[in-house]
């Protein structure tokens, strides 16, 4: 009430001293408005833009930003996963080389000089703080000169794909009753699955997944009567129509997805004729509770994650002069995908190359994975020989229903991944490797779900050269390949 | 008619300004930048007076990655969180010694223990204690083992224990040791037993 009245003694012409006398009741007001139209503001804030990229080598995504109305991208984080690049600014000049090619970049100009040649690309080049930033529509131009391959980039949903690596999908309704429709991918996938009612939703964030000549595929069924392919923001999604609740199950190793109805869905359907009656159950069960589909079997791709630590600008110790730990870990991590490959285990090495992942990244890989052993490389320059640490679980919270606590998801799995590093440590000790199995409070190992594994090599003596050396390299690789192999039984089986 | 003497005095005193303002660009030319003095900036606890007691330290050892008990007689007030940080800063001063068996860097100084019931420990170090710590997994486990059960050990009750670093959280000691969850005064005790020379 005073607040309407201060605004109409104001517009009135009153004396200034009535307003002011007023003003303190009427700050908290204007304070709470603003800070509601802050909050409403923020909660309808966009997602941040991503571009996500494809390749043989490494399926990524990276930050875009905006720059007079254009969605920019970094051309060397671009790149980085891809090869060697490194980048030099001279004033506003900026260089890039990627492994023998280099690029000659103006600031604010649209061409460039790559391999000798001049480009066009399209859009001028933003210089920020060093760092070069290109149109996201020049990529088409530009990255072939750099990769010597084809792109083929869809703009409008921010998805690049370097050469032949998409996977592409059929769908077709089973003849069953109730009917099933059954999604074949030529490549194993493993999306993000949400049910609503009516829609069952799959997101492919980490797969090449193109779509069908037509973005709507239509079945003739009235219980699950189409399905759509659309893109966005990075991500391809896949959207099921149905007109009863369904779940999804993964099959032939994640290449096979099939739609079904529920258990009690599927018997209502049956008892009442099948599709004939679909309509009546839609109508008179509109409440029903969507069934989480479940994601099972998990679709396993590799029996073992190794995870070179560090990486990027987190170059982990300084192990020498010229020596860091990032670059140690990721040569130790050849070596041990090629100990384990040889005795039948298939690996992924997670940082193949100098890029950033934060340890949240390599404990989303490792669960989306379902890999059987986790194994986290370190190098150390202080004490002698090799440590094998388990996770050093911290005071977590309690799991939430089906929801695991992220920072005790290792809980369950710790027995076997203690009873794998005591094989290591065993299997070293044989091999007269000093060697010590300890716990430690190490990310990303309490984050993930499976066994888990960290493994610190230090040099047997004084000299650090031995870190790098491959035949020290190859006899700890070796030791740990021989001993996870003797436990594999216990892991779980090979894909 | 302007006085001679008043014409004199006029021209001595434009001379005199004339000559001073020479003298000081002269000195202007001339001065030299004094280097300012390095500062210590390792905060200085005052000295604690009063009654001795017998605690018992833990610790690291980086020759063999161990833990190592160690008792110590100092002074102790008699405030619970005072007496946890005196013997935190009793710990640290080990490390900071040259010839210590674990090296913390130098500047390196527990800001506050905060004890919280029920059975809360936060350990506040200074940025300094972070920035110049070597990085590795087990030295890094070493330090904050040793922070842990020394405080654990000496003071009842503590169940967990969370470590801030210039009253900030912050995701990693040195790059490896994780300070971003409370950590499990048990679990710990069980590492403590995994840390005893071998």
């Amino acid at each position: 009430m005073r607040w309407i009245n201060w605004i109409g003694k104001r517009s009135a012409g009153s004396q200034p001293a009535v307003a002011g006398a007023s003003r303190p009741c009427t700050v908290p007001i204007y304070g709470a408005v603003l800070l509601l139209m802050t909050a409403l503001i923020l909660s309808a804030a966009a997602p941040e833009k991503r571009l996500s990229i494809y390749s043989v080598a490494a399926n990524y995504s990276l930050p875009l930003v905006q720059r007079e109305g254009r969605d920019y991208v970094g051309l060397l984080e671009l790149l980085e996963p891809l090869g060697r690049v490194s980048a030099k600014t001279e004033g506003s000049r900026w260089r890039i080389r990627y492994n023998n090619v280099e690029g000659d970049f103006q600031a604010e100009k649209s061409h460039a000089r790559i391999q000798n040649r001049e480009v066009d690309f399209g859009g001028k080049l933003v210089l920020e703080n060093k760092r070069g930033l290109v149109p996201v529509a020049s990529l088409s131009a530009l990255l072939p000169r750099f990769l010597g391959g084809p792109v083929t980039l869809h703009e409008s949903s921010g998805r690049l794909f370097i050469g032949s690596v998409a996977t592409h999908f059929t769908a077709s309704l089973s003849a069953d009753n109730p009917p099933r429709l059954i999604f074949h991918f030529s490549a194993p996938v493993n999306p993000s699955i949400a049910n609503e009612p009516g829609t069952l939703r799959m997101t492919f964030s980490r797969e090449p997944l193109v779509g069908p000549a037509s973005p709507t595929l239509t079945f003739g069924s009235k219980l699950i009567p189409s399905a759509t392919y659309s893109e966005n923001n990075g991500s391809a999604v896949v959207t099921v129509n149905s007109t009863i609740p369904v779940i999804a199950t993964f099959g032939n190793e994640g290449r096979t997805i099939a739609i079904s109805p529920t258990a009690a869905a599927a018997q209502n359907a049956t008892q009442n004729g099948g599709e004939a009656t679909s309509n009546a159950q839609t109508q008179t069960q509109p409440e029903t509770p969507i069934t989480t589909a479940p994601i099972t079997p998990p679709a396993r791709r590799y029996f073992a994650v190794v995870d070179a630590s560090h990486g990027g600008d987190d170059h982990g110790e300084t192990l020498g002069s010229a020596l860091l730990e990032k670059d140690v870990t990721i040569a130790f991590a050849h070596s041990l995908r090629q100990e384990l490959e040889s005795r039948g285990m298939t690996t992924l090495v997670l940082r193949d190359s100098d890029a950033n992942l934060s340890v949240d990244q390599r404990a989303i890989f490792a669960n989306a994975d379902h890999a059987a052993i986790y194994i986290a490389l370190h190098a150390s320059s202080s004490g002698h020989g090799v440590r094998v640490y388990t996770s050093l679980l911290p005071f977590g919270e309690d799991d939430r229903g089906p929801f695991r606590s992220w920072t005790t998801a290792q809980h369950d799995s710790l027995p076997l991944s203690q009873s794998t590093a005591f094989a290591i440590a065993a299997e070293l000790q044989k091999r007269q490797v000093p060697v010590r199995a300890l716990s430690a409070a190490l990310r990303p190992l309490n984050n993930v779900t499976g066994p888990a594994i960290a493994v610190e090599i230090a040099p047997q003596g004084s000299d650090l050269s031995q870190l790098t050396a491959p035949d020290y390299q190859q006899l700890v690789a070796g030791a740990m390949a021989t001993a996870i192999a003797s436990v594999r039984d216990h892991l779980g089986s090979a894909p | 008619m302007i006085p001679r003497h008043f014409i004199i005095s006029i021209g001595v005193l434009l001379v005199a300004a004339l000559g001073l303002s020479l003298y000081a660009w002269h000195m202007r030319k001339t001065v030299v930048s004094v280097p300012t003095a390095a500062v210590d900036t390792r905060p200085l606890a005052p000295p604690i007076s009063g009654p001795t007691e017998r605690v018992v330290l833990f610790v690291a050892h980086d020759e063999d990655g161990s833990l190592r008990p160690e008792s110590a007689q100092i002074p102790m007030p008699s405030g619970r969180q005072q007496r946890a940080e005196e013997l935190l800063r009793t710990l640290l001063s080990q490390y900071l010694d040259k010839s210590s068996t674990h090296v913390l860097g130098a500047g390196s100084d527990i800001r506050s223990v905060y004890l919280v019931d029920p059975g809360v420990a936060v350990i506040d170090v200074n940025a300094a204690f972070a920035d110049t710590h070597r990085s590795g997994v087990l030295v890094e486990q070493l330090t904050v083992a040793s922070l842990i059960h020394t405080i654990s050990a000496n003071s009842q009750g503590i169940l967990k224990v969370k470590i801030l670093v210039d009253g900030k959280e912050r995701e990693t000691l040195a790059g490896h040791a994780d300070l971003s969850s409370y950590y499990d005064v048990s679990a710990v005790n069980q590492l403590a037993t995994q840390l005893q020379p071998q």
